[in-house]
C-alpha cells in the first residue's frame, strides 16, 4: 500500500519559512541535509524553537529525537531566543591568555549575566566563541556583529551600557 | 580549459596588469577586515578617482599579508621599484597614500619595514599567493600559475604518477597527526568503487589557530585545485569541503571560487576535455571540535551527531555513505599543486629528515608580532619566537610556547633551541597540531592554562565513550580544586593517574590527547602545581628535572 504523504505546512505563514523551504527542496528533503536545514532556520529566525524542530523533523522524515539530538549536539545551534543585543567574547587560547576571562567576569558583575545567557530584560546576550580566528587582535569581542580588537573591560562595559541607553 | 587556454588566460591577464604601473593591495582577510580595511579600500579608490592620477593605479583586494598585529595593512607595488608596506592604516590616511604614489615618496610615518626577520625568515609555499592575488578572481589565480598543476596532471601524468610524486615529496598531513599523505592516497586508490569521496577538512576547531581560514579566505582556488588533484590521483569523483559556519567570509569566497571554476570548466564533468569528472560541494560544520576526528566528520556530513566510530574500517575503505573516502586538511591540499608542478624531490629538499616542506603557524599570545607565518620545518622555536615573533612585549620574559591546541602541550625555554618537526615536538611532550602557536610570558599561570584546555575538552567531548566523557570532567574538577588552592597531594596523584587512563582508553583522538596539556605542564612546571597545593618543594629548576 502506498501511503499518501500529507502536505506538511510550516508552523506559521511567516515569509522566512519560504527561504527555509527552498533549502529543504534544494537538498531533496533528504535526511542528510539536516544540519544545512537547521543552519537555514537559525539564520532566519535567530534560534531553533520547538515548532521549528518539529517541522524540520516532519519535512525530512526524521524522528524528532534525532533532530533534537543534532540541534543540541552542535554548539552553533541555540534553542533559546537571543537578546536584542549580543556580545560575543572570544574564548580562544590567545584571547584567554590576554584576559578574556576577566572580561567575562566583569560583564557578569555589571549585568548579572553568565556566558551563554541573556539578561532578564532580554536586552543583552553574552555568548562565548571558541575562536574567532582574530588571535592577532586578542582579546577580541563581537558586539552586534562588529569585531572589536584589544578590548579592555572598562570600554567594553561602557559600550554595552551605551547600547541599553540608546534604546531607552 | 586546456593547458594552452590556461596559459593564454594567464598571459593576457598579466599583460593587462602590466599596463597598470601602480597596484595598491589592501588586506581583506578577517583580521584587517575587522579593523575596517574594506572602508579603506573604498576611500583609496575614491581618492584615486578624485585625484585623477596621471599614471593608472589600481586598488586590489587581497588576502592575509601576515602581520595581523600591525593591521590594517596596505601595500603599494610600483613597477620597477621596491614595494612599500603600510601598517595601522586608517581611512584618513587614504588621500596621503594616493598622493605619495604620484610623488614617488612613501608616507614615512606609516611604513612597515619588511626587511625584518618577520618577513625575511619566512619561506612561502602554501602562502605564496596569499596577500598577492585577489581571492575572488579566477584570472588572478591563473596568472600566477594556478590550475597549471591540474592541467599538467591531466595531460601528462597517470594517477599513479601523481601519487608517486606526492609520496616522494614526503608530505605529511598538516591536520596534526602527520600521517604521510602519499600513503593515505595509496590506500584510497587501492579500494575499487564507482563512487569515492575527497573531503577537505576546513573545520578548524583548535582555539588559537587561524591558518586554514587565512588560506581559504586568501587563496581558495589553491584548495580546489588540490582537491581535484587528490581526486584524480585516488579515483574520486565527488568532493566536500567541510567548513566551520563561524567563517562566513571564507565560505563566501570559497562558494564564489567553486562557481567560477565550474564555469571555466575546471571543475565538473570532463575537466579539460578529459574523462576526469569532479565536483565539489560545501558542507557547513556547526561548532564541534570532535569533528576534526575523521569518522566524526563523516557522520556530521551525513547530517548526524558528530560522534566518532572505532577504526577499522578506515575511511579509505568505508567512509562517507560507506564509500571509500579520503580526508585531507586545508594546508595539506594547498601543498599539492606546487608538488605536482615542481616535483616531489624539490619538496623533499626542504625541511628535516622526517618532516618535509614548510609549516604555517598562527603566532599569537604574549608576543610582539602576532600573525600568520610560514617557515621551513627544522627551524628552531627560538627563531620563531624571538626573530620572527620579535620577542615578548612589556619587557617580560618568555615562559612557554603552546603548540597543538587542546591536544598539544606547553614547552619551556630549554626547548627553545629544538628544531621544529613532527617527531621532536612529540618527543618533547607536545604535538605539531594544526599550527596554532601561543606564546606565554612569566605572568601566565600554567595550572590555569591546563584547566582552560581541560574545560575545553570537557565541553567538546562527544559523550560516546566513558573515559573521555567522565574522565575529562573529573580531571577538570581536580584541576579546578588545585588552581583554587584547595587541592591536596592525593588530588595531584589522582590527576596523574587519570591522565594515563584517559589517554590509553579513549575511543578517539580527542580523549586520547586531552591529558596532554596537563601532562606537559606537570612535566615542565610541576612546581606551580606544588605551590598551589602548599607543598614544600625543592627549587624550581631542580624540581623540573626531578619530575622527568
Amino acid at each position: 500500500m502506498i501511503m499518501q504523504a500529507e502536505k506538511i505546512s510550516p508552523p506559521s505563514d511567516d515569509k522566512r519559512w519560504k527561504v527555509v523551504e527552498t533549502t529543504i527542496r534544494r537538498n531533496g528533503a533528504s535526511a542528510d541535509a539536516l544540519i544545512e536545514t537547521l543552519h537555514s532556520v537559525q539564520e532566519w529566525f535567530g534560534y531553533l524553537d520547538d515548532d521549528a524542530l518539529r517541522y524540520v523533523a516532519a519535512r525530512l522524515t526524521l524522528p524528532l529525537s534525532k533532530v533534537y539530538g543534532v540541534a543540541t549536539f552542535y554548539h552553533f545551534f541555540t534553542l533559546k531566543p537571543q537578546g536584542k543585543h549580543t556580545c560575543v567574547v572570544c574564548n580562544g587560547t590567545a584571547c584567554y591568555i590576554k584576559g578574556a576571562k576577566k572580561l567575562i567576569d566583569d560583564i557578569h558583575d555589571r549585568f548579572d549575566v553568565k556566558l551563554g545567557e541573556t539578561t532578564q530584560d532580554g536586552q543583552l546576550s553574552v555568548l562565548g566563541a571558541r575562536c574567532l580566528g582574530a588571535c592577532g587582535l586578542a582579546p577580541a569581542v563581537v558586539v552586534d556583529g562588529e569585531v572589536q580588537a584589544n578590548v579592555d573591560s572598562q570600554t567594553l562595559i561602557s559600550q554595552l551600557e551605551g547600547l541599553e541607553n540608546d534604546d531607552a | 580549459m586546456t593547458p594552452e587556454e590556461l596559459h593564454d588566460v594567464g598571459q593576457k591577464h598579466r599583460e593587462q596588469d602590466a599596463k597598470t604601473p601602480h597596484h595598491v593591495r589592501v588586506c581583506m582577510a578577517a583580521g584587517c577586515m575587522s579593523q575596517k580595511s574594506d572602508e579603506i579600500k573604498k576611500t583609496l579608490e575614491k581618492a584615486i578617482k578624485e585625484k585623477g592620477a596621471s599614471d593608472p593605479c589600481k586598488v586590489k583586494c587581497v588576502g592575509c599579508m601576515g602581520l595581523c598585529s600591525a593591521g590594517p595593512l596596505v601595500r603599494v607595488d610600483t613597477e620597477g621599484q621596491d614595494s612599500v608596506m603600510y601598517q595601522n592604516v586608517t581611512v584618513d590616511d587614504s588621500s596621503e597614500i594616493v598622493q605619495s604614489i604620484s610623488d614617488g615618496k612613501p608616507v614615512e610615518r606609516l611604513v612597515c619595514d619588511t626587511n625584518v626577520p618577520f618577513f625575511a625568515k619566512q619561506q612561502k609555499i602554501v602562502l605564496e599567493n596569499v596577500g598577492e592575488i585577489d581571492p575572488d578572481s579566477l584570472e588572478d589565480y591563473i596568472s600566477v600559475g594556478g590550475y597549471s598543476a591540474l592541467g599538467k596532471a591531466l595531460a601528462e601524468m597517470s594517477p599513479a604518477e601523481v601519487r608517486s610524486e606526492v609520496e616522494a615529496s614526503g608530505l605529511r598531513g598538516r591536520g596534526g597527526a602527520g600521517f604521510p599523505t602519499g600513503l593515505k592516497w595509496g590506500m584510497m586508490a587501492r579500494n575499487e568503487s564507482e563512487t569515492k569521496y575527497i573531503i577537505c577538512n576546513a573545520d578548524e576547531g583548535d582555539p588559537g589557530a587561524f591558518m586554514d581560514r587565512a588560506v581559504l579566505e586568501s587563496d581558495p582556488h589553491r584548495i580546489l585545485e588540490g582537491m581535484a588533484l587528490a581526486a584524480y590521483a585516488t579515483g574520486a569523483n565527488h568532493g566536500y569541503v567541510y567548513i566551520r559556519a563561524e567563517y562566513p567570509l571564507a565560505i563566501k569566497r570559497l562558494k564564489n571560487a567553486i562557481r567560477l571554476a565550474a564555469r571555466a570548466g575546471l571543475l565538473g564533468h570532463h575537466i579539460s576535455g578529459t574523462r576526469f569528472s569532479f565536483q565539489i560541494e560545501i558542507r557547513l560544520g556547526a561548532g564541534a571540535f570532535v569533528c576534526g576526528e575523521e569518522t566524526a566528520l563523516i557522520a556530521s556530513i551525513e547530517g548526524k551527531r558528530g560522534q566518532p566510530k572505532p577504526r577499522p574500517p578506515f575511511p579509505a575503505q568505508s567512509g562517507l555513505w560507506g564509500k571509500p573516502t579520503c580526508i585531507n586538511n586545508v594546508e595539506t591540499l594547498a601543498n599539492i599543486a606546487p608538488i605536482v608542478n615542481k616535483g616531489g624531490a624539490w619538496f623533499a629538499s626542504i625541511g628535516t629528515e622526517k618532516s618535509k616542506g614548510t609549516k604555517v603557524f598562527a603566532l599569537a599570545g604574549k608576543i610582539n608580532n602576532t600573525g600568520l607565518i610560514e617557515v621551513p620545518m627544522g627551524i628552531t622555536l627560538r627563531e620563531i619566537v624571538f626573530d620572527i615573533g620579535g620577542g615578548i612585549p612589556d619587557g617580560l620574559s618568555f615562559k612557554a610556547v603552546q603548540t597543538g591546541g587542546p591536544s598539544g602541550g606547553c614547552l619551556p625555554d630549554r626547548h627553545l633551541d629544538m628544531a621544529v618537526d613532527y617527531d621532536n615536538l612529540r618527543d618533547a611532550g607536545s604535538i605539531m597540531g594544526s599550527g596554532g602557536m601561543i606564546i606565554m610570558d612569566e605572568e601566565s599561570n600554567m595550572v590555569d592554562v591546563a584547566r582552560f584546555f581541560m574545560e575545553f575538552c570537557m565541553s567538546e567531548s562527544c559523550g560516546k565513550c566513558i573515559p573521555c566523557r567522565v574522565g575529562t570532567y573529573q580531571m577538570h574538577n581536580l584541576l579546578d580544586r588545585i588552581a583554587e588552592g584547595q587541592g591536596t597531594h592525593e588530588d595531584l596523584a589522582l590527576l596523574e593517574e587519570l591522565c594515563i587512563t584517559v589517554a590509553c582508553t579513549s575511543l578517539c583522538g580527542l580523549g586520547q590527547t586531552a591529558p596532554n596539556p596537563v601532562l606537559s605542564t606537570l612535566r615542565y612546571f610541576r612546581n606551580e602545581y606544588l605551590d598551589l597545593i602548599g607543598e614544600q618543594h625543592i627549587p624550581a629548576f631542580v624540581g623540573q628535572e626531578a619530575s622527568q
